[in-house]
């Protein structure tokens, strides 16, 4: 790159179609004699971030992996499975995945199918109320959360739903229907209505239109939509922290408690441990849902409503 | 989602308006107290202080750290791909998807006293408790770390759909960097920004997980922002009507940004 930044220096003339060539490879700024300059702060720049951004990262696999707990203390990693083997057990972390995967398994299953079937008429048929109700759609999207669960609170005392499963799953599929909802209108605007109107004339009904042309055709926003809202409520703390009460109904982001022990102290390597469990499922399935993507497509749909 | 979503709120106006508690005299036959609670709401220097707070989250890890620094991530990973720029994206994207509470947890570990960063500090002869000295800041900073994902990936879809001969002419006219990413980039990006600025201080403004696994709002009040201080009056002081009233509050502040994003999204969609 030197080299070439050189040369470029000296014969003028020869800069123009190096510069066309760098833009058109997307490299708008790298065309100077300062090029490797340049090249070299991006990269330095990207050097920081991601130390930034690696290092806690990097605490929590080694806390998991040390029996003592002292990552950094000078004294020598002692690297082992002892916090894994101590939390592997039912109580302390497989009920607790289970309950979570429950949880958010049914809110992420409703909301992919409620979310349909609100977003088909929004999204095929010229309504009156279609651009009110999306309105009221994304203002409720913006909703602080936190602000609306005391009153939730109150209302489930009064009622006795605390601690019941159930209700807490209709919760949380009410929260994330409007973002869903909101998404799933912006993939299916992206669905050909000629193909659909083909279905019709054949005699199908919206239903089967609905089911066995638009749902196939958006299959990875809806995988997107089912992943995303699965995620959220995965880590979901709040709700359940506050709606349920008895320890074998608690999801995982809430037996994290468990680890903080009375007196105080913390159990810093099975804490670790526990959150290395906890939260390898969900990177996996994004792993999974951005090679079957293959791009931000995803983003675009939230983008352009 | 009617029922379950607009039937709190309208019974949480309604709760807002009475004494109810979930102890006490105001638990079985909560009174009409009218306008009180948000008369004591604003005379509460608290509350007055928790608001201030979130305001300094809001601004400094959303408006500030996480949009800046998920732009320019995009901007110079924009045309690179290489296996740093990927590895780096899955990092940043991991502390995005992990959940809240772990994030926070990591945090809470790198900083207490004793932790990770003042273990490497200890060397240099520092010693500091920073979630105990400067609890704003180490807020501000993980929330930095857990957020800005979300505006990189908004961005660098925004950024992929520049198209690269716009850029060709303005350097053809002569356009330094700084000014092809003012009168060019910028510009074209204009509804990636908005969205991405909206989206990120709704979700920042209700946020409670990390600032109550990092530092539960203390020392003393000191990172207390609004919603660890209805988390406080509800659930921990019981006072459910006061706590409603501090949530109605907030819905307000939320709602008003939210009517404000609608807004701007109606005036590019007539454009």
């Amino acid at each position: 790159m030197s080299a070439l930044s050189a040369t470029n220096t000296l014969r003028p003339d020869a800069q123009a179609p190096a510069e066309s060539a760098a833009v058109t490879g997307g490299r708008f700024h790298i065309t100077s004699p300062r090029a490797t300059m340049a090249k070299v702060s991006a990269y330095g720049v990207l050097a920081l971030v991601a130390v930034f951004f690696i290092t806690p990262l990097l605490w929590l696999v080694l806390a998991s992996l040390e029996p003592r707990a002292e990552v950094g203390s000078g004294a020598p990693l002692v690297l082992s499975f002892s916090n894994f083997a101590k939390i592997l057990n039912w109580s302390e972390t497989f009920l607790p995945l289970i309950n979570s995967a429950i949880q958010s398994g049914a809110t992420a299953a409703i909301t992919v199918v409620v979310s349909l079937f609100a977003a088909y008429p929004l999204s095929r048929y010229q309504m009156r109320f279609r651009r009110p109700f999306l309105y009221v759609v994304l203002f409720t999207t913006g909703l602080p959360l936190t602000a609306v669960l005391v009153p939730v609170y109150g209302a489930f005392a009064r009622f006795d739903l605390i601690d019941n499963v159930p209700a807490v799953i209709v919760f949380m599929t009410a929260t994330s229907l409007p973002f869903g909802i909101w998404l799933m209108k912006g993939f299916m605007d992206g669905v050909p209505l000629d193909l659909e109107q083909a279905a019709w004339v054949d005699g199908a009904s919206w239903v089967d239109s609905l089911r066995r042309i638009v749902a196939p055709l958006m299959m990875p926003g809806i995988a997107f939509i089912a992943i995303f809202t699965f995620a959220v409520q995965w880590g979901n703390f709040y709700v359940p922290f506050i709606l349920l009460s008895s320890n074998n109904k608690l999801p995982a982001s809430v037996a994290v408690y468990q680890f903080f022990s009375e007196e105080g102290g913390i159990e810093f390597g099975q804490l670790a441990a526990f959150s290395v469990i906890y939260t390898l499922p969900i990177v996996g399935l994004w792993l999974v849902l951005s090679r079957f993507l293959r791009g931000q497509f995803s983003f675009s749909g939230a983008v352009k409503g | 989602m009617g029922l379950f979503f607009a039937g709190p709120i309208i019974y949480s106006v309604f709760i807002g308006f009475t004494n109810k508690a979930l102890t006490g005299a105001g638990a079985l036959h909560p009174k009409w107290v009218g306008l009180a609670n948000y008369k004591e709401l604003f005379s509460d220097p608290l509350f007055i202080h928790s608001l201030e707070l979130t305001l300094i989250f809001v601004v400094g890890s959303a408006i500030i750290g996480q949009n800046t620094l998920g732009f320019l991530i995009a901007l110079v990973e924009r045309g690179k791909n290489s296996v740093v720029t990927a590895t780096l994206n899955a990092v940043i994207i991991s502390a995005w998807v992990m959940p809240e509470l772990v994030a926070g947890f990591c945090w809470y570990a790198y900083l207490y006293q004793g932790g990770t960063l003042d273990i490497f500090l200890h060397h240099l002869g520092l010693s500091e408790d920073w979630l105990y000295t400067t609890p704003m800041l180490a807020v501000v900073i993980a929330n930095v770390w857990r957020g800005t994902a979300f505006s990189m990936l908004v961005y660098s879809a925004g950024l992929s759909e520049v198209p690269t001969d716009l850029l060709e002419c303005a350097k053809v006219d002569g356009a330094g960097q700084i000014a092809m990413l003012r009168r060019v980039i910028i510009p074209l990006l204009r509804r990636s920004i908005v969205t991405n600025l909206m989206l990120i201080t709704l979700q920042t403004l209700g946020d409670f997980v990390l600032i109550f696994t990092m530092t539960a709002g203390g020392p003393g009040e000191a990172s207390q922002t609004t919603p660890l201080y209805i988390y406080q009056q509800a659930l921990q002081l019981y006072d459910i009507s006061y706590g409603t009233a501090i949530s109605i509050v907030l819905l307000i502040i939320g709602a008003l940004f939210s009517l404000v994003y609608i807004k701007l999204i109606k005036v590019e969609d007539q454009l």
